[in-house]
């Protein structure tokens, strides 16, 4: 059937049914099928908390979001334009992020009666008029599959598991994309099951057929592909990234990795990844707690490992102690915390940007390190290569924040190669003559880094107080006060070993939105679309914290006024008003999820109006 | 390419040089009380590091809090002075990272079991190779005398000035229960047995736990006296060595025998006992380990000085080693391009 074509410039599907309805997969083949295509691809998993939850509860949904485009996309986008909801709880928990006139996909076997109370609806909405601000699309694709495949031989249970392919199929045919990714990865899967493998691709080819002939859609979208530079892509997300960047991180350094952790959620699966890593040479414990597994990796530092450990909020409140003692050690470690909402145990699932105090100063005595925050899945990469340059370079312990929003969303990601990545240089010291343990690099500040197994260089050190050079215990008050401050300032010196801010957009004005950490992608998705309006307003996204870049106060001051936005109460907004003493707007989503780029859009609209009274 | 800590790990040693215990004193005052029973095992580990045949430069000493975690400090060797409880942390850590090392706590009964008593156990179970040695003097001592969770029921201590109600811990109990796989008591007054029982420690590859009663002479003085006074300590306790009976006494005329699965002491003057009735002691048999282990608080039975329990397993370093180098063997030889790739990539041209 001939269909109109409508151009996008970018467009957000989100996938929902129940926990078991196969949703995740169903999500992860339609972004890598668009990021094949060579469109720009954020997704977002939604997973019930729980882990089997009941059938068809309203808790128990799972739905996986992608928003691909012609253009960067930054965010897994606030919108959806089109929802898939394979029952009623689904399409109940997603209604109200779905765009007005947006494409609902209703699995109508999924709003029976027992879905529908379930769900808490007193009648289907398939039916009573409620969904007249959407297009609804409402077929029994339990019904459809079991007609396709009643003489496939399987088991009714085995054809029902199907269904998610039926409702993909139709999704490529509605964005006009083509089947032969998924039906490479199917083949993959179930090359030794043909007659699954058989049903599976014949369920999706149906579904992509079904829409295509179906008169009521008449619509088929297209996006091109985004202007992406030449190179091999993946999906990644936030946590793969870190573990991906310790172990690349570990081969520039030539150093062999250690990372001492305790589960925690988000931050499991970066102990997941680097577990299976042995082939790398990587070594991890699993400990017994937070508290032994920063201090199992300061052990491992000591040894002359690149020593990681890696954690949530209520670990990062653990380890603090021994964040402490790798302070004053002055070894190298690199510490990442996926922040989560607290306080507590919070919302351990979802995300908020409230651990910057405890990054910041959540220590006792004077404990400086540098906090570094990765601004999107991708950039958790990199922050972690830069983290692990830092703490070598510096030998001091460094804090990474990113959060569960990152951690678990993905991203295309251009595989680096990795001798672009330059190499990181470590001097272990090796020479007897003159040698004392915090004796320092002159420029870096950074003391001798003597390991266990050197000739001549045997030495103590420990979480008491040490006199300069010779590193022996020393209680002397004016010691103790240069070393406070030597730390102080090693850690301030870092400002000139990382790069000064940019700013997107006029380098001066009246507003600047200044951002850390994840907050990134939805002010870069607001600017766009403020742009369009013609408003012009610029942006500085933080990489760094400790130290702040340079040259940020200066930039700051050519703007008449500054506006933080953060998923925390004001913590950035506090620590820039302190350092610079800079009023500073603040806007504060603690409801652990991100901002959408229509709420910045709005904030920054109200701002620019409020100018022009 | 290989790192410079493979480098370090796998460096041969033609000949290690001829260390005399000297080599092994830190050029620093030693702070404790005069008195004070650290300075006994200091002595013995200082007297056994000459003969391990280890490079000193490998030697490291882990501590955490407390007078005994000064330890460290005194030691010619790689030293590293922790934070209260984590030493056993610490120095899993560390031997993880470089199995070449031999590595060495020192630590409290404070530390130890109150504190660190997370890691104790769990370290036991994975017998990471390290050697510790506790320093049982039943009292907080460094924070000037609090009850530790080795001091005695009723015990008035600073934080107990009405008598403790706390039970102890059985400290040998408890790591054997844990999966300690070398486990002995020793004191501070029989230097002979102490060097002894380090240098066992020393050989045994796996967790090994030395427990030494160690007077505070300040804070619970005497609170081992019963077990180390002439007067007592041979009716009190009984020096345990492998494949002999269990005999104890002063005139060698008591022993150990087995009734049901209870241990009992038998007079072997009474004309019905004889040597052939007594167990026997096997540092193998972790079943009769634990029987012993628990004569320490049975009342009328004597402490079992010596080594309880020695069984090699594999350690949970080596295993570290192995599985890599399998993976690396099944896998072959690591390429980071190809696992930054990873499986499901695109290109786009
Ligand atoms: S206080 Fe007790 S344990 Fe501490 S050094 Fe003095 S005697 Fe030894």
């Amino acid at each position: 059937m001939e269909k109109q074509i409508i151009e996008l410039e970018a467009a957000t599907i989100r996938f929902a049914g129940d926990s078991g309805d196969g949703m995740q997969l169903t999500g992860t083949q339609f972004s890598d099928t668009s990021a094949g295509l060579g469109n720009e691809v954020n997704t977002f998993p939604d997973y019930p908390s729980e882990i089997r939850a009941p059938e068809g509860t309203l808790y128990g949904v799972s739905a996986y979001q992608v928003h691909f485009g012609n253009r960067k996309t930054n965010t897994p986008g606030d919108e959806i334009d089109v929802l898939v909801a394979m029952n009623a709880s689904s399409l109940k928990v997603n209604l109200k992020h779905v765009r007005k006139n947006g494409i609902i996909i209703a699995n109508k076997a999924g709003f029976k009666d027992k879905n529908l109370k379930l769900a808490k609806y007193e009648v289907s909405p398939l039916e009573d008029g409620s969904l007249q601000n959407y297009q609804v699309f409402a077929y029994d694709i339990n019904e459809m599959v079991r007609n396709i495949l009643q003489d496939s031989g399987l088991s009714t249970k085995d054809v029902d598991r199907t269904k998610n392919l039926f409702a993909l199929g139709l999704a490529y045919c509605l964005f006009d994309r083509p089947l032969a990714a998924t039906e490479k990865w199917l083949t993959k899967k179930f090359g030794k099951k043909p007659e699954i493998l058989e049903a599976n691709l014949k369920v999706l080819r149906e579904g992509f057929n079904f829409a295509s002939e179906n008169q009521d859609m008449i619509v088929r979208y297209h996006i091109k592909p985004a202007n992406l530079e030449k190179g091999t892509y993946r999906n990644i997300t936030g946590n793969e990234a870190v573990a991906l960047g310790l172990v690349t991180a570990a081969n520039r350094a030539n150093m062999p990795l250690f990372l001492g952790s305790y589960p925690i959620t988000p931050a499991t699966e970066i102990l997941h990844h680097i577990s299976g890593y042995k082939q790398y040479g990587v070594k991890h414990m699993q400990m017994e707690d937070e508290i032994g597994g920063i201090t199992s990796a300061i052990g491992a530092a000591y040894g002359g490992a690149l020593a990681v450990t890696t954690t949530s909020g209520p670990g990062l409140s653990l380890k603090v102690e021994a964040m402490g003692l790798a302070v004053i050690l002055e070894l190298p470690l690199v510490i990442v915390d996926v922040q989560r909402a607290g306080p507590s145990t919070g919302l351990p699932t979802k995300p908020e940007q409230s651990d910057l105090y405890i990054a910041m100063w959540g220590r006792h005595g004077e404990a400086p390190m540098p906090v570094l925050a990765a601004t999107s899945s991708t950039n958790c990469f990199e922050m972690t290569v830069e983290a692990v340059r830092l703490a070598l370079k510096y030998m001091t312990p460094v804090i990474l924040l990113t959060d569960g929003y990152l951690a678990q969303g993905s991203e295309a990601w251009k595989v680096p190669d990795v001798n672009t990545i330059p190499e990181i240089k470590v001097n272990f010291a090796t020479n007897p003559e003159g040698f004392a343990p915090y004796n320092r690099d002159p420029e870096t500040q950074a003391r001798m880094w003597a390991i266990p197994g050197t000739p001549g260089l045997e030495h103590r050190i420990g979480g008491l107080e040490k006199e300069n050079g010779s590193g022996l215990v020393s209680h002397d008050p004016m010691n103790h006060q240069r070393m406070c401050e030597i730390r102080e300032a090693k850690v301030a010196n870092i400002a000139n070993d990382i790069p000064p801010v940019t700013v997107d957009g006029p380098e001066s004005g009246d507003l600047l939105v200044v951002s850390w950490g994840s907050t990134h992608g939805a002010i870069k998705n607001a600017l766009y679309s403020l742009r369009q309006k013609g408003h012009e307003v610029s942006h500085v996204s933080l990489n760094y914290i400790n130290p702040l870049p340079r040259n940020l106060e200066e930039v700051m001051r050519r703007f008449k006024r500054i506006l933080v936005p953060e998923m925390n109460l004001g913590q950035l907004k506090t620590l820039l008003q302190a350092k610079y003493l800079i009023p500073i707007i603040g806007y504060h989503k603690i409801q652990g999820n991100t901002f959408t780029s229509k709420e910045i859009e709005y904030k920054i609209e109200q701002l620019l109006s409020e100018k022009e009274n | 390419m290989t790192t410079y800590v493979d480098q370090l790990i796998n460096k041969e040693y033609i000949d290690i040089p001829k260390y005399s215990p000297k080599d092994f004193k830190a050029d620093i005052d030693v702070r404790w009380c005069a008195g004070c029973g650290g300075f006994s095992i200091l002595a013995q580990v200082q007297r056994i590091m000459p003969d391990l045949g280890v490079p000193k430069e490998k030697i490291s000493f882990v501590s955490g809090i407390g007078c005994s975690s000064r330890f460290p400090y005194y030691m010619n060797v790689y030293g590293f002075h922790g934070i209260h409880g984590r030493a056993l942390a610490i120095a899993s850590g560390l031997k993880v990272a470089r199995p070449d090392l031999s590595v060495w706590v020192a630590t409290g009964d404070g530390d130890c079991m109150s504190i660190g008593g997370n890691h104790l156990i769990h370290t036991c179970r994975r017998n990471v190779d390290i050697n510790v040695i506790m320093f049982n003097n039943e009292i907080y001592s460094l924070t000037k005398g609090q009850a530790s969770p080795l001091s005695k029921v009723g015990q008035k201590t600073k934080s107990s000035p009405l008598g403790l109600l706390d039970d102890p811990f059985n400290p040998t109990s408890l790591v054997l229960g844990s999966g300690a796989s070398f486990v002995a008591r020793g004191y501070d007054k029989d230097p002979g047995q102490l060097k002894y029982l380090f240098e066992r420690a020393a050989k045994h590859k796996g967790f090994a736990f030395v427990e030494v009663y160690t007077n505070c002479v300040i804070f619970n003085d005497g609170a081992f006296e019963e077990y180390t006074r002439r007067e007592t300590k041979f009716e009190s306790t009984i020096m345990l060595e492998h494949g002999k009976p269990l005999i104890f006494g002063e005139k060698h005329n008591k022993g150990i025998k087995m009734d049901g699965y209870r241990p009992v002491v038998v007079d072997l003057d009474d004309g019905i006992h004889s040597v052939n009735d007594l167990i026997v002691h096997n540092e193998q048999d972790s079943t009769l380990a634990l029987i012993l282990s628990d004569m320490s608080f049975m009342e009328g039975l004597p402490r079992p000085m010596g080594v309880i329990q020695a069984i090699e397993r594999p350690t949970y370093d080596e295993k570290v080693t192995w599985q890599i180098e399998h993976e690396i063997e099944v896998k072959g030889q690591p390429d980071i391009q190809k696992l930054l790739k990873g499986s499901d990539s695109w290109e786009i041209n």
